[in-house]
């Protein structure tokens, strides 16, 4: 079955604030998913809203995966449904090494008694951490301890490369990449692409865009999202600025959150 | 809890001296150190009260059987070995030293390595001139009382230019709740030679109704550019008190690197020490420890600096549990005329209780303009963005934090240097954080 990813009129608060005031959003596999909106609109909450970030209250609405509740599930099980989020400030953490990270995460969804075998294991991350460029000594330094911001976008694709979601959600991958590493980036994710998965590209700018071709593009605003098109849609942005959007839908400034 | 107190003092100290036929200037320094220990007071560890310790337990000579080849020694003591045919061994069971082992090649180069009492026979200047130098008698009670019931320990003298590749191995075991047990490890490591060294404290105890008093201390003597590496883990009953005061003297450009799991299960007082006395030595200290049930720990590591341009850097890990209490200390201290030196302190105390207390207390002590020096301390739980983040991809809550709770440590457990005693680590930390 391709995969069918569903969210109806999502809303979400932090600290009692609301962000989102109501996303709807049908993703299916093979699709690519392009958000883009301002600073502050709530594009990053809904990322972190669907992976089911504690600090984030789902106040109404559902999301499905495969006619599975998604908002019913914790983080790992969220996880291990299909569901994989690459962050925008992936966590360091002191003592994991990467490769054993890494395994454990795949090994939490064969489960027990199907463990990957090491060799197997070995074999794998250094495949795919050579597509992306990666010197093979980061399988042994510990989680994003001391990777520069790019190095720590490309371990975010090495891992959604390795554990091969259904539903993958990108939250600014861009940010802080110089050029050569988002073709990297970009290829890494071109590479994933196929007729059981779909993707959710978050993105302040088109930069990303001219990587990885989108099949929609929606622009949020407000915690809403505003407009909807193609490839184009895109270009647009890119060229005008939001200004145009907003004078068409009459929406006046009014941040809503950090992005 | 009445236990029974063997009475002491300089009569009992002469007299355990002259049962082994011990030389009479050793007879005589016990003999001081046992009139001390009816002197002195307790030391008086940072909020830590020891009132109510029993420390004045210091058992009765209960000497292991000795044996001539690694497979006769006890079974239990060769389960604990982390590696076998070792070029360089040597155990303690109970009061004595029961086993010792060192490679031709190594004898060739003029290596010693044998049990602290024979040394004291057969390497009476080099004993003399080093013994209770560093870690001093007149320090405190406790100290005195070492002084004067030492037993076993070890001694190991490595010449000038050697370079020893392979760890040189200690073990030293009790499962004798009535023994006296506190041996004394001495180690000399001539000018610019090399050595790794690796104490492993253990105890097989039982359901002992008496404390075991563990009262030991090391002292290393590292010359000019000499470089030691000094591991230890120490891992006994709850039953038992463990006292370590750890000390090295450092000349020019010598180096020493501590790397210590104080995994006690019972009430500890350790003491990691490093002097630096000679210009350009440096000193790295590496330690952990994890807090569980009700024990009550005192964990200080120093650095004292003398000389110039010398570096010292200490990083203490605590992991606490259930209701056990550490009172974490680092001290740097500097001296007048240690221009250019630079000592750097951290501590962090992952809290897995609301009823376990850990404190960080990180002191810089500094009389000298021209230094750096530098402490970062942090008391604090599981981090809850690091848990998130591994649960997103796919780790369940109680794997990650696994996860995040043996990285804490790792730091240190993966700088062990003999692969059996990481494992065997490995394993007492699974234990221990289980």
């Amino acid at each position: 079955m391709s995969t069918q990813f569903e969210i109806q009129g999502l809303k979400s608060s932090i600290e009692g604030k609301e962000i989102l005031k109501g996303i709807d959003l049908k993703i299916k596999g093979g699709e690519v998913h392009a958000i883009m909106g301002p600073n502050g609109t709530g594009k990053s909450t809904l990322a972190s809203a669907l992976m089911g970030h504690p600090k984030y209250e789902v106040t109404d609405g559902s999301v499905t995966l495969n006619g599975e509740d998604v908002l019913e599930m914790a983080v790992d099980e969220r996880a291990r449904a299909g569901l994989f989020l690459a962050m925008q400030y992936p966590s360091e953490i002191t003592g994991v090494t990467n490769a054993d990270f890494l395994r454990s995460a795949i090994n939490a969804r064969r489960g027990e008694g199907n463990e990957i075998s090491l060799i197997k294991f070995v074999r794998q991350m250094e495949g795919k951490m050579k597509e992306l460029e990666m010197n093979p000594e980061f399988m042994h330094r510990y989680l994003n301890e001391g990777f520069s911001g790019g190095e720590k976008k490309r371990n975010e694709i090495l891992q959604m490369m390795l554990l091969e979601p259904k539903l993958v959600i990108l939250d600014e991958i861009d940010s802080g990449l110089d050029i050569d590493a988002l073709r990297i980036v970009a290829e890494g994710v071109n590479a994933m692409r196929s007729e059981d998965r779909g993707f959710l590209i978050i993105t302040h700018y088109q930069r990303l865009l001219n990587y990885i071709t989108p099949d929609f593009v929606h622009v949020m605003m407000q915690g809403r999202i505003v407009k909807s098109g193609g490839p184009e849609l895109a270009q647009r942005l890119e060229a005008e600025g939001y200004d145009w959007v907003k004078e068409e839908l009459g929406i006046v400034d009014e941040t809503v959150g950090q992005a | 809890m009445s236990t029974p107190t063997t009475s002491f003092g300089r009569e009992a100290a002469a007299a355990i001296s002259r049962s082994k036929n011990e030389p009479a200037w050793l007879v005589a320094l016990r003999e001081e150190a046992g009139q001390l220990a009816t002197e002195l007071n307790l030391p008086k560890p940072e909020k830590l009260p020891l009132t109510r310790w029993t420390l004045d337990q210091y058992g009765v000579s209960r000497p292991g059987q000795s044996v001539t080849t690694a497979s006769e020694l006890p079974a239990a003591i060769t389960a604990l070995l982390p590696e076998e045919n070792s070029s360089a061994l040597i155990v303690q069971h109970n009061s004595s030293v029961i086993f010792t082992q060192i490679s031709e090649e190594l004898k060739a180069q003029g290596v010693i390595l044998t049990s602290l009492e024979e040394a004291s026979r057969n390497h009476e200047e080099l004993f003399r001139k080093h013994f209770m130098t560093a870690y001093s008698k007149d320090e405190h009670k406790l100290a005195a009382v070492h002084a004067a019931l030492w037993n076993g320990g070890v001694f190991l003298y490595v010449p000038r230019n050697v370079t020893i590749e392979a760890p040189i191995q200690a073990l030293l075991f009790v499962d004798d709740a009535e023994a006296t047990f506190m041996p004394h490890v001495l180690v000399i490591a001539e000018s610019n030679s090399r050595v790794s060294f690796v104490e492993q404290v253990a105890s097989s105890l039982g359901d002992a109704a008496s404390t075991l008093l563990h009262n030991s201390a090391v002292e290393v003597f590292a010359k000019a550019g000499a470089v030691v590496q000094y591991a230890a883990v120490h891992q006994m009953d709850s039953s038992a008190i463990d006292i370590a005061y750890r000390r090295a003297v450092l000349d020019n450009d010598a180096r020493i690197e501590w790397i210590v799991g104080d995994l006690h299960n019972g009430n500890s007082i350790t003491d990691t020490k490093s002097v630096l006395k000679g210009n350009g030595s440096t000193s790295d200290s590496k330690i952990i420890t994890i807090g569980t049930g009700s024990q009550r720990m005192s964990l200080t590591t120093q650095a004292v600096h003398f000389g110039r341009s010398t570096e010292s850097d200490m990083i203490t890990r605590a992991v606490m549990k259930e209701e056990a209490t550490a009172i974490i200390n680092g001290i740097t201290k500097i001296e007048k005329g240690a221009t250019k030196a630079n000592g750097q302190q951290t501590e962090k105390v992952l809290m897995l209780s609301p009823k376990a207390r850990g404190d960080a207390n990180p002191i810089l002590l500094i009389d000298e303009d021209d230094v750096k020096a530098g402490h970062a301390a942090s008391v604090g739980q599981v981090n809850a963005d690091q848990v998130y983040y591994l649960m997103s991809r796919g780790i369940s809550r109680k794997e990650a934090e696994r996860l995040i709770i043996h990285g804490f440590l790792d730091p240190v457990v993966s700088e062990i240097p003999l692969k059996g005693l990481r494992e065997q680590l490995h394993r007492i930390l699974e234990r221990k954080l289980g």
